[in-house]
């Protein structure tokens, strides 16, 4: 994809991104982070990470709007005033960080770069053996599934772990 | 409490829609070793749907496993999936997680090829389930 179009997608990411933090209706900001969501998957379908951009897709631009749309049903559609003091100090946390990752942001390898250290560890392994190890072709499947398995399992494991936490925590009085 | 929507509209395109949804969910896990997807997506798009389901058709429009405590069994079963799977790796020596033991009629190399086929499935059971045991506590309002 072209670099303007590229940019394009990265202005409206902040566009959005901003529409969301200022909103007053709720319901508007849900929304707004809704369209980040679907912003973000196709910048990361653009620079080739697709299945990145896939469960973006469906997480980011789908499941988590619908909650916020659930949550903002089970409470009040606008925002309470936040103190002045906290909002000074919010601001200072939040342009301190980003300035801090846009200093060290001209460290990073250039995109795609294959001398890059991620590139040269065990990529190139994964990349030569998976087809003969696993008869899988997607890459992505065989790291995530087979040779990173146990991540994999215990992310499962989280997943189960913050559902049933969330199931005690919004029950509701008498259960 | 998430009531049935009025709009024929909206049901009758949720009712069109579901059942592609949820064959396409299908086809994401299956597909998974050739395509971008697999377990995880799977499981979202077949969550997603049940919630979209639940939205237009009300919550009881759901039927049995798919909303109350059950879900919580659903997920749990998803995760225990994947790690039985991962514990028949120990068999014959093998390691934990290694799927190219497993004891199927297949070469190592099908085994292990099988074996992510099985853990995705509990990973689509696990995520599924959790996502709309979430959006049953947060939907569900008052009681009746």
């Amino acid at each position: 994809m072209s670099e303007p179009v590229l940019a394009g997608l990265l202005g409206l990411l902040v566009v959005l991104a901003l529409v969301a933090l200022t909103a007053a209706d709720l319901l508007l900001a849900a929304i707004a982070l809704g369209g980040y969501g679907f912003v973000m998957a196709l910048i990361w379908a653009a620079i080739g990470a697709v299945d990145v951009a896939f469960t973006e897709a469906v997480v980011g631009a789908g499941a988590t709007t619908v909650f916020f749309l659930a949550a903002l049903l089970r409470t009040a559609r606008h925002r309470s005033p936040v103190p002045g003091r906290m909002r000074w100090l919010a601001a200072v946390v939040a342009a301190g960080t980003g300035l801090a990752l846009a200093a060290v942001s001209s460290a990073l390898p250039p995109w795609g770069d294959p001398s890059s250290a991620p590139a040269r560890h065990v990529s190139p392994r994964y990349l030569e053996r998976a087809l003969a190890e696993t008869a899988t072709p997607n890459v992505v499947t065989a790291v995530l599934a087979d040779y990173r398995g146990y991540d994999t399992l215990l992310e499962t494991v989280v997943i189960v772990t913050a559902g049933l936490g969330c199931w005690l925590l919004l029950r509701r009085d008498g259960e | 409490m998430i009531e049935r929507d009025d709009s024929v509209i909206v049901t009758v395109f949720v009712r069109f829609v579901a059942p592609l949804a949820n064959l396409f969910a299908l086809y994401v896990l299956l597909h998974g070793h050739y395509s971008p997807g697999g377990g995880f997506q799977a499981g979202v798009i077949l969550g997603a749907t049940r919630i979209l389901q639940a939205l237009a058709l009300g919550r009881e429009a759901l039927g049995a496993p798919w909303h109350g405590p059950r879900l919580l069994a659903v997920a749990a079963a998803g995760a225990l999936l994947y790690l039985l799977t991962g514990v028949a790796g120990f068999r014959d020596g093998g390691a934990f997680l290694d799927y190219g033991v497993l004891p199927l009629p297949a070469t190592p190399v099908k085994a292990r090829y099988i074996g992510i086929l099985l853990i995705e499935t509990g990973v689509t059971a696990a995520v599924a389930a959790t996502l709309i045991a979430i959006f049953d506590r947060l939907a569900v309002r008052e009681r009746r």
